[in-house]
């Protein structure tokens, strides 16, 4: 009855937040037991052909879900739960 | 009425020294300040984000879209790193150059943190000299780099990838909006509090302990180059704005002149020395130059208009 995630991606553009987003989201595929391989983007341009302007993003089967801000682990967890069903 | 008088009462109450006193009261009030109008400036965000703002952007001629670009610059928050894909997004989108740099001059100047501080230890009357002259130098700068003709300038990449600027963005529901401004305005807190603290309490020892008009025969305002003295400190200032402006209204207090202190506000925002090195990915840098150079002017010029008006 579950859509797995097939990828999880954070997009950014080297900055000190979009390091902290990708560690936060690793810990929470982590804690959540998922099997979907946290990837980070650093190619601006792909960024920008998902039609965000603000970095980080935390995009789930290259859908953005999350722009412009780090946000507490839960929140990400709750997310990442969120785009299985 | 001053709304923040019960503040004032416990600061009064807890301090009757006066540099100790100026402490508590500024960084209870700053802490409320922040915290209600970052939360404002969020939810009128999360119905205009940037990707909202450029569709609109883009269908706009070139001085209205100057003007609209600059006011919605105001609810944008900027951080260096959102530099390179705000640039990118923009121009991509078919949205003017120099509508673009409006955008890019206005939103890092005229930030709501800045606001805040300004708001709180200026009074609203500075701060709306501010944003005034803020959005008049965002309008002017993009109108003078679209009229200069620099797509030349700009890092022939960018204009190889076109994209369609009318994004759909998940819809956000009425909780989300108050969890994004909530976690928005938490994580500003969290990365300014300590520079606000050292800036307020900075400020406040000069308060307290430094005579007043001390610092008027070096910065007054018959001193013609404590203006463009102070543009240039402040370009490499900008992680640090939280924490410049505490420390300027006391300085102001000892004499330094409001347009000097305009200016170098101005120029701690807008002017961004990681900001330039970034943009050096999508433009030459004869282009980051002519733009800071342009708003360099417009800042100095603002410098010396207000030094000349508020005596």
């Amino acid at each position: 009855m579950e859509n797995k995630i097939k990828s999880i991606q954070v997009l950014g553009s080297g900055c000190p937040s979009c390091h902290k987003l990708f560690e936060l989201t690793k810990q929470a595929v982590k804690e959540l037991n998922l099997e979907a391989e946290v990837e980070y983007v650093d190619d601006i341009q792909k960024i920008i052909s998902m039609g965000v302007m603000q970095v980080p993003v935390l995009a789930i089967d290259g859908k953005p879900v999350l722009t412009g801000f780090v946000p507490d682990i839960e929140k990400i967890k709750s997310l990442l739960s969120k785009g299985k069903c | 009425m001053d709304i923040f008088y019960p503040v004032k009462l416990l600061a009064d109450w807890l301090a009757p020294n006066a540099a100790l006193n100026f402490f508590i009261y500024d960084t209870i009030k700053i802490f409320i300040l922040l915290s209600v109008i970052i939360f404002i400036v969020s939810i009128i965000r999360s119905f205009l984000p940037p990707e909202k703002i450029r569709a609109i952007l883009s269908h706009k001629n070139k001085y209205t879209g100057n003007i609209i670009a600059s006011l919605f610059g105001i609810i944008t928050p900027f951080c260096s790193c959102s530099a390179i894909p705000l640039f990118l997004g923009f121009v991509q989108a078919g949205v003017p150059l120099g509508t673009t740099f409006s955008f890019l001059v206005a939103s890092p100047m005229i930030n709501e943190v800045a606001l805040v501080l300004l708001l709180g230890l200026f009074g609203w009357k500075i701060a709306l000299v501010y944003i005034v002259s803020g959005l008049i130098i965002a309008i002017i700068s993009g109108i003078i780099i679209g009229k200069l003709k620099v797509e030349n300038l700009v890092e022939p990449f960018v204009y190889q990838n076109t994209i369609n600027g009318n994004t759909d963005l998940p819809k956000m529901s009425q909780k989300e909006r108050l969890t994004y401004a909530k976690d928005y305005t938490l994580d500003i807190l969290k990365k300014v509090w300590p520079y606000v603290l050292i800036g307020i309490g900075v400020g406040a020892l000069i308060h307290g302990y430094v005579p007043a008009d001390f610092l008027a025969k070096y910065a007054g305002n018959d001193k013609w180059h404590a203006v463009p003295l102070a543009v240039l400190i402040g370009i490499p200032l900008y992680s640090n704005a939280a924490g410049v402006i505490p420390l300027v209204s006391a300085l102001t207090e000892k004499g330094v002149a409001m347009g000097t202190t305009l200016a170098f506000m101005m120029s701690v925002t807008a002017l961004s020395l990681p900001e330039f090195m970034i943009l050096k990915k999508v433009m030459k840098i004869k282009l980051i130059l002519i733009f800071a150079g342009i708003v360099g002017a417009g800042i100095m010029f603002t410098g010396f208009l207000f030094n000349l008006i508020l005596k």
